[in-house]
């Protein structure tokens, strides 16, 4: 009975009053005028497809992840999308743990609306194989602070975690092609969802004065309101789903006008979520590029660090297949020195296009002289990455030369900043090699490798 | 739009019970109250609680359904929504401290449950003789090969195309409910509404010639 009445927030009549009254003049308690969305805030987490949206003070928080499973019996060529939320009493101590309660459930069905019916994911490119094995991508939403208007902020974590979201690249195989084998992020880089269109929800808030409409509501004035109306609309003007689940009857007008409000708002909203995603996307890819940067040419041989360029590039099989014959031809020497393998690596780049970076685990291996070049051989072989070398031998001095003239051209910018990686790191980690570590996945071992 | 046929006082040991048919979809309808609140920490002291519970028959569609174990979220949904549309229309400030339960149950699903339940609902009510504002009615239409349709049926339903269901009060002209899936650019919408709305406003003419019908026979029966 305590915990009840310890959940229980009223509202007083004066705060009704107030608010009311402050409404017909165009005022609201936080100053915006009727028709402003709060401060959007999106942010993204370390993993891929992990989102936290702020909208004022409210916090939902958003996770994808994608499991292979069977498809339904009628749906065999279809992946499924399944949106799961969670209240959880911290953001409302009348939130009750455990089960959904109402709202939560109408929360999760307004947002699998408006994605699933209006068809914004491409389900049928998470199929692998027809009737047997799919992708099932699973959208975890999960409420932190509730300072009114969850569906919305629900909505656009929704949207930013998926945008951000990559699955495993997987391929079939074996005897009769009907093996899948999974690929592991660090072997080949994962894929985006196929997104068609962005279906934004915009809340509104009846009153008891029909003219009264309000936009992204507060907490409090969720509790006065009398009516509220859900649309999510796509930048195109295409409605995908509404959600006016009784209350306070409106007049077709006014539900139009709210419509054609709704599409403004969509598109302000829809412009923003793009460019947190695009900043994302763009800090990600900084991030590998400068990875892989300190961790290529670490010259441990301290020869010309002014070949610098390396950029691991990866993943082409133009450039595997280049490697491998140079791998072919070196077989003998441990490799010494890495202006070779630099060299190599902007040879390689500048077969396979100019790349600084195509994302997937730079397979470089900083070697020290103790390297087994079998081993080596067979990593490479196994992963399939063309990488730069790993074992150059000093006979490939004579190829840095021409490579390194060709290359110039299109890599002087990323020479200067590569050499300068390379001399500092060539210096310190030079001790740090551990002969056994194979290139390692992460950067840092990496870079320890080396 | 499919016949429809309704039918009042089905449950007798309800306050109010109805039964809606819109072609072969049949749901039943029983109001309970108003009566004390049995859970006292939910009491309201200026207005009514409304209760409501919306179930899918096993029986009622085609192959016959299990029951979802953790609680199936389209009724929870259902429910919800039921309950507060008619939480608009009846006049919750006239039974303070009091309770309210409706109870809903769909026989044969063949599309348009959700607004065969609301006008089932809306028949109970006036049964039980609960104060209301106007009668709720409500009808679906979809959007298919560029043609509204009124009143969709399962098939229709299934071919994918938009389904918008409309609740209104038809003597204010207002709206309650409205709950769209699917696509549909803005324009498209408006005249799909427009057809809904006539619809309600048919549905809304029956429902007031049982009502009608069953005064009189109650009357027939007192022998005024």
């Amino acid at each position: 009975m305590e915990q009840r009445l310890a959940n229980c927030w009223r509202l007083t009549v004066n705060e009704k009053k107030f608010i009311e009254s402050a409404l017909l003049s165009d005022v609201r308690v936080d100053g915006r005028g009727p028709l402003d969305y709060r401060k959007l805030n999106i942010k993204f987490g370390k993993n891929d497809g992990s989102a936290e949206v702020q909208l004022g003070e409210t916090r939902v928080m958003s996770y994808v992840s994608a499991q292979l499973v069977q498809p339904y019996r009628d749906r065999p060529n279809e992946g499924t999308l399944s949106i799961f939320t969670e209240f959880s009493p911290m953001a409302d101590p009348s939130f009750e743990p455990g089960r959904p309660g109402e709202s939560a459930v109408e929360l999760g069905r307004i947002i699998d609306r408006g994605l699933r019916e209006s068809r914004a994911i491409d389900t049928e490119s998470l199929c692998i194989l027809s009737a047997k094995l799919v992708w099932a991508i699973r959208v975890d939403i999960h409420i932190l602070d509730n300072a009114g208007n969850l569906v919305d902020a629900a909505n656009i974590a929704a949207l930013a975690s998926l945008l951000t979201f990559r699955r495993p690249e997987c391929s079939l195989g074996g005897e009769d092609g009907q093996q899948v084998v999974v690929h592991p992020p660090e072997v080949r880089e994962p894929l985006p969802l196929i997104i068609h269109h962005l279906p934004v929800a915009v809340t509104f808030g009846y009153f008891s004065n029909e003219n009264l409409v309000v936009l992204d509501p507060t907490y409090h004035e969720e509790a006065v309101m009398t009516g509220r109306m859900t649309a999510t609309l796509n930048a195109n003007g295409d409605v995908c789903a509404i959600q006016k689940p009784g209350g306070q009857e409106i007049s077709h007008r006014v539900i139009m006008h709210c419509l054609r409000l709704a599409h403004v708002k969509a598109g302000d909203m829809t412009a923003k979520i793009k460019d947190a995603v695009e900043k994302h996307n763009t800090e990600r890819a900084l991030q590998k590029i400068k990875r892989h940067s300190s961790s290529v040419a670490v010259d441990v041989c301290g020869t010309t660090a002014s070949l610098g360029g390396k950029q691991n590039q990866s993943d082409g099989d133009k450039e595997g297949s280049r490697l491998d014959q140079l791998k072919l031809k070196d077989e003998t020497k441990s490799m010494e020195c890495d202006a070779t393998s630099s060299a190599q690596v902007q040879s390689n780049k500048k077969d396979g296009s100019s790349k600084n970076f195509v994302g997937g685990p730079s397979s470089w291996d900083p070697y020290s002289d103790c390297v087994n070049s079998d081993l080596l051989k067979a990593s490479l072989a196994s992963r399939g990455h063309s990488t730069p070398s790993k074992k150059k031998d000093s006979r490939r001095e004579t190829k840095p030369e021409e490579p390194q003239n060709e290359v110039k051209i299109d890599s002087a910018p990323m020479d200067t900043a590569l050499t300068s990686g390379q001399s500092n790191e060539g210096k310190t980690l030079k001790d740090a090699v551990k002969p056994k570590h194979k290139r390692k996945k992460k950067k840092g071992s990496s870079n320890n490798a080396n | 739009m499919r016949q429809i046929r309704a039918e009042i006082g089905a449950v007798s040991k309800a306050d109010g019970s109805a039964i809606f048919e819109m072609g072969n979809t049949k749901v039943i309808a029983a109001v309970y109250g108003p009566r004390e609140v049995q859970n006292r920490s939910q009491q309201m002291s200026d207005q009514t609680l409304v209760r409501c519970e919306y179930s899918m028959a096993n029986f009622s569609t085609g192959d016959r359904m299990r029951k979802p174990k953790g609680g199936d979220r389209r009724s929870t949904e259902i429910s919800l929504v039921i309950r507060q549309t008619v939480e608009a229309c009846i006049l919750t400030h006239l039974m303070p401290r009091s309770q309210i339960d409706i109870y809903v149950q769909v026989l044969q699903a063949d599309g348009g449950t959700r607004s065969a339940c609301i006008n089932a609902a809306t028949l109970a009510f006036a049964d039980a003789g609960i104060p209301m504002r106007d009668l709720v009615t409500s009808c679906s239409v979809g959007y298919l090969h560029s043609t509204p349709l009124l009143d969709l049926n399962y098939v229709e339903h299934s071919a994918g195309g938009p389904d918008v269901t409309v609740g209104i009060l038809p003597k204010l002209d207002k709206v309650t409910l409205l709950q769209m899936d699917s696509k549909l650019p803005i324009d498209i919408l408006e005249n799909v509404m427009q057809l809904s709305t006539e619809g309600c406003k048919a549905i809304a003419n029956y429902i007031r010639e049982i009502l009608l019908e069953n005064a009189k026979q109650l009357e027939y029966r007192r022998g005024v």
